[in-house]
């Protein structure tokens, strides 16, 4: 995990690398749900991101030519992130991981193994087991959990390339729900974490960012925004605010005041 | 050539098609660029170096997939 840089400066920070993987940029963004593919474009490029998930599906035919995603994505600037969402047990997310690597022809999936379709959250038993297969077929997961500080071990046992714990869940825009989870697993992790799922606004960015987060993926929150375009540009500038303020060392919170002039050379009173 | 056809299922859909046929030939047939996309041939993932060679049989069901949008 990353320590305050002391001193003077403010020195560049470091690249995030996951397993081989090094990005510039520390928001991942999706791409479902926008109503536009041209607003899409335009989101993502003013978000700043270098890479973007996209689901598996059945290739649907009569989409008219240059109207499908992958005409909307320019795969010199975005890594593309396959993803195994819709998949509620282990096997139908490793069938759907190898499909993703043979299409995409990258090593990294987002893993995702639902356990509930209403609150989206993770079934944890499926996803260990998802994780520990395709680690072993050579793949970098980049893995969705909950908050649960054990299950973010247990993940990372099984040699996971990053942990991504939601904030909320998938969607509903809550932000950051439960920062002291996070932060116990931020304290204990050998691998990035990434906050993934329920961010609804800019500041759950740089609140998550300020509490240690390695980065943050998300799609709802721009996609759905009135202006999705103007929200990834408040989230890029988020997630720097809010990496630089958690790399400065923030002052500690005081239960008194403690004032910013001096006490000293004050004239004489009434 | 005798064109004889067959009949498969193509994501779900019973599709009548030439034989014989290989994946490639599939693709082919189908207009579907390569590039972005996976096949898998009755729940057997075929790797994109093995299109050439990979024969599709009356009855197969294959899944043809690709990426959209997610998140």
């Amino acid at each position: 995990m990353a320590t305050p840089i002391t001193g003077v400066g403010g020195q560049a920070d470091q690249n995030l690398e996951i397993g081989a993987h090094t990005f510039r940029s520390r928001l991942f963004v999706g791409t479902g749900k926008y109503q536009d593919l041209a607003v899409m474009r335009e989101a993502l490029a003013a978000s700043g991101t270098d890479c973007v998930t996209v689901a598996v599906r059945r290739l649907q035919t009569g989409v008219p030519e240059g109207e499908t995603l992958l005409d909307y994505i320019d795969t010199e600037r975005y890594r593309l992130l396959p993803n195994t969402a819709g998949c509620f047990t282990a096997k139908d997310a490793i069938r759907t991981a190898m499909l993703g690597r043979e299409a995409g022809m990258s090593d990294m999936v987002k893993l995702e193994v639902l356990g509930d379709p209403d609150t989206l959250l993770p079934d944890p038993v499926g996803t260990v087991e998802a994780a520990q297969y395709l680690v072993e077929e050579g793949f970098t997961v980049l893995c969705y959990t909950s908050d649960d500080p054990v299950v973010a071990r247990r993940l990372e046992d099984v040699g996971v390339a990053a942990v991504m714990p939601a904030g909320a869940p998938i969607g509903s825009g809550q932000g950051i729900l439960n920062p002291n989870n996070l932060r116990i697993i931020l304290s204990r992790a050998s691998v990035p974490v990434l906050i993934d799922a329920g961010v609804g606004c800019a500041s759950d960015v740089a609140v998550a960012m300020e509490l240690g987060a390695h980065g943050v993926l998300l799609n709802t929150g721009i996609a759905l925004a009135a202006d999705p375009v103007r929200m990834a540009r408040a989230m890029k500038a988020a997630s720097e605010a809010g990496r630089d303020s958690f790399l400065s060392g923030r002052i500690p919170k005081r239960l008194y005041a403690s004032a910013s002039s001096p006490t000293q050379g004050l004239i004489a009173g009434e | 050539m005798t064109h004889v056809i067959q009949e498969i299922s193509i994501n779900g859909e019973k599709q009548r098609v030439p034989s014989p046929l290989t994946v490639e030939d599939l693709l082919r047939h189908l207009s579907i660029d390569r590039r972005y996309v996976a096949v898998e041939c009755n729940r057997k993932l075929i790797v994109k170096q093995e299109y050439a060679e990979a024969k599709i049989e009356a009855g197969d069901f294959l899944e043809i997939v690709t990426f959209v949008g997610g998140g």
